[in-house]
């Protein structure tokens, strides 16, 4: 997969001009691989990629993909995927039409000193501690990915040990769907 | 009824009407081998297991059936990946089974393991590891039912060891909804819409161009082309992919598009304000550079496959059906272009001017392959089936033979793959003997696969190769010359070594060789008359021969370089 370089002071999770694909598939082994292997071999750029066991089926997934409309035509990257066997249904979502979401880890290095500034800053973000020890504390949030983009910005003033994102999954607002193939 | 995994399999090819399987043994496959000696398949034991791919290929090409190819895992499962990227390309129907080694084996770097899912997801239109022998059944309904609809393409079914050996109730899926394919949904319903802006658009059209490629073949639409062409009197053009999807004798018929296409039908192209395109991909060597390709025409495009919509070139309206339904669609409709009068005019200006030509050969040699294609054409029976491999021979082949019927051009486009031509002739020839079947090779091609001639002799599958012997790899000489300053890097073969005669000898063949017109003549009355062995014919052409016209690539079409007696005037 091509990771394009993000631009300074850029996002480097809120491309301007990305799609989401929500694209239900058959729950068989190498079924990523031949997603991943496709966007590999046409050239498309995956912004984030989130894989779960999808709501309906144990038979199925549901793979969240945030691709970069830039590097193909969608249309091409809908069609290309839509040949996979083992693709059921891709529902394309524009950004603006999506309820996005997705979660941060982070462990930040703690002391006397920066914990009423940690406060405030997790505070304001709406993030929670959900671990603790006397020298580092973990916090998450789940939200928006620019709340997400806020908060990893906010703490780069502290001494972070490590940062996760999931990359985001995401629902169509309410009544404003465009599935591009047939329900199964 | 308990059945092995083997036999459960070969049983299921013979539930799908296969009737020949192309394949080698080894060891993970070797189970399935043994059932198949109490089956009515005919097997075809190859000398290398890219000959199995590439007969399987010849076969469906002749055919329009499914070919099928079965080869051991690790290297017999890689040597097939060729004929599998070529089946791949050209959109041919194409069933493969590969031995593995034992599940409990599996990623173990087990002896002749090799992951060949992994290595084909690119190369085919999907495959499967089957997990278990009642698994079997379907593995192989739901490959014939992927090979075989929407848009064609190979289908690998790797077969673990152990699940060959195991045994199972005997089942067949009975329909469709059984092969636990819910993805996969070849045809839609077919858009009035958009057929009613097709035919506004050819209502419109003062020059349209009909851009016919391999889809109308692989979706039997000729009738329903030709019924079409001929009530709109609209011009032809028929890909690489599509020679013989319309008669190359229809007065219609601008024959070959393409980097080495007639002049009259590239510059119809060029020149069009329509072009219906059916089943063809905007290919670069027919467009040329892509942003000069028929820049005033509006495009229709036809394809069964929505991915090929605005791939190349955006089309003014898309309409995802299969050819022939499109066709009748059009013709229900009764869409009819303007008077084409002034158009023909055009086109008939420049087939008098540069039709295809080369210069004649001298009486006492050397030959001239053009020539030799022509001279083996006039004395082919009619329906004669001809492969060849890839390169000038290929082009000339294309251009020189008058193909008048489908299913009678078996050759590699997409992928390019020199040696395609012997073994892909053989499975033409085993899957239609009642045919006469001509490869038309050159010498380099016919040095990567030559063994399979062997096979040939073996089976009784009696073929004719004629090969077009100018001692070099001729489409890379023609570039060095026209384009490296005539800087000749590795290209050099020798007409002597190896002798082709002695070497078709030792294969059970009949050797004969030509260097002069006469013997020529003579050589290919010959051939025509050994119908009980393969025959191998040394043609001893011109070297500097090149192939004409040709647009260099990345070039404009509009920069067509025609042949060098042509020249004089504004080209």
């Amino acid at each position: 997969m091509n990771v394009p370089e993000p631009f300074a002071g850029e996002s480097t999770h809120s491309p301007v001009r990305h799609h989401i694909l929500s694209v239900l598939v058959e729950n068989k082994s190498g079924v990523l691989a031949r997603i991943a292997g496709l966007f590999a071999r046409r050239g498309f750029n995956i912004y984030s990629l989130a894989v779960a066991p999808s709501e309906s089926h144990a038979r199925y997934s549901r793979v969240t993909i945030v691709v970069d409309a830039e590097s193909a035509p969608l249309e091409q990257i809908v069609g290309q995927l839509d040949k996979l066997v083992n693709v059921v249904d891709i529902t394309d979502i524009a950004p603006r039409e999506a309820v996005e979401r997705e979660l941060l880890l982070a462990t930040i290095k703690t002391d006397v000193a920066n914990r009423t500034p940690l406060l405030d800053t997790l505070g304001n973000a709406g993030a929670a501690i959900v671990d603790v020890d006397p020298g580092a504390v973990t916090v998450m949030l789940a939200g928006t990915p620019s709340a997400c983009d806020d908060l990893e910005r906010a703490l780069e003033a502290f001494a972070e040990v490590e940062l996760h994102r999931t990359g985001r999954v995401a629902l169509p607002r309410l009544g404003r769907s465009t599935p591009t193939t047939p329900e199964p | 009824m308990e059945l092995t995994g083997a036999q459960a399999l070969i049983k299921s090819l013979e539930q799908q009407g296969v009737d020949t399987v192309f394949g080698l043994p080894g060891g993970a496959i070797l189970p399935v081998y043994d059932p198949l000696l109490d089956s009515s398949i005919r097997h075809i034991l190859v000398r290398h297991e890219q000959g199995a791919g590439h007969m399987a290929e010849g076969y469906a090409m002749a055919t329009g059936r499914a070919g099928v190819a079965m080869v051991t895992s690790g290297p017999g499962a890689t040597n097939i990946v060729t004929p599998i990227t070529n089946a791949h390309m050209d959109s041919t129907p194409l069933v493969v089974i590969t031995g593995q080694v034992a599940t409990s084996s599996i990623g173990l770097d087990a002896f002749q393991e090799c992951d060949i899912t992994g290595i084909t997801m690119g190369v085919t239109k999907h495959n499967f590891l089957v997990q278990s022998a009642h698994e079997l059944p379907r593995a192989v309904a739901a490959a014939f039912h992927l090979a075989t609809t929407g848009r064609p393409g190979p289908v690998l079914i790797d077969v673990p060891k152990d699940v060959a050996q195991s045994t199972m109730e005997w089942w067949y899926p009975s329909g469709i909804e059984e092969l636990g394919l819910p993805g996969y949904r070849p045809t839609v319903e077919l858009d009035e819409s958009a057929v009613a802006r097709c035919v506004a658009l050819i209502e419109s059209s003062e020059r349209p161009v009909l851009y016919v490629g391999g889809g109308t073949l692989k979706s039997r639409a000729t009738a329903e082309l030709l019924a079409f062409a001929e009530r709109t009197r609209i011009p032809v053009v028929t890909t690489l992919m599509a020679r013989g999807a319309f008669p190359d004798s229809h007065d219609q018929h601008l024959g070959m598009p393409g980097m080495h296409g007639v002049y009259a039908a590239v510059t119809a192209i060029q020149r069009a304000d329509l072009l219906i395109t059916l089943g063809a991909r905007f290919d670069d060597r027919v467009t040329g550079k892509i942003a000069a390709f028929a820049p005033d025409a509006k495009v229709i495009h036809v394809d069964i496959d929505r991915a090929e919509f605005g791939k190349i070139r955006r089309p003014d309206v898309a309409l995802q059906t299969d050819v022939a339904t499109a066709l009748r669609a059009f013709d229900a409709a009764g869409a009819r272009p303007r008077n084409l009068d002034g158009w023909w005019r055009e086109i008939r200006s420049w087939q008098a001017s540069y039709p295809l030509t080369y210069d004649e050969p001298e009486v006492d040699g050397p030959l001239r392959p053009q020539h030799v294609i022509e001279s083996i054409a006039r004395t082919a029976p009619a329906g004669t089936i001809v492969a060849s491999g890839v390169g000038q021979h290929q082009m000339w082949t294309a251009q020189h033979w008058p193909f008048e019927e489908p299913n009678t051009w078996v050759n590699s486009g997409g992928a390019g793959t020199m040696g395609f031509g012997v073994p892909a002739a053989i499975g033409a020839k085993a899957g239609r003997p009642d045919r006469t079947v001509w490869c038309i090779d050159g010498d380099g091609c016919f040095q990567m696969t030559a063994q399979e001639l062997v096979t040939a002799r073996s089976e009784g599958i009696p073929i004719k190769v004629a090969i077009l012997n100018n001692a070099y790899l001729g489409m890379v000489r023609q570039w060095q010359e026209m384009f490296y300053d005539e800087r000749y890097s590795e290209v050099y073969l020798s007409p002597d070594l190896p002798d082709y005669v002695k070497w078709a000898e030792a294969m059970g063949c009949v050797g004969l060789r030509a260097t002069n017109v006469k013997e020529m003549n003579d050589v290919i009355d010959e051939a025509n008359t050994i119908n009980d062995v393969p025959v191998v014919i040394d043609f001893r052409t011109d070297s500097a021969e090149k192939v004409f016209p040709m647009v260099p690539a990345g070039v404009s079409n509009d920069d067509i370089l025609v042949h060098p007696s042509q020249r004089g005037g504004a080209r």
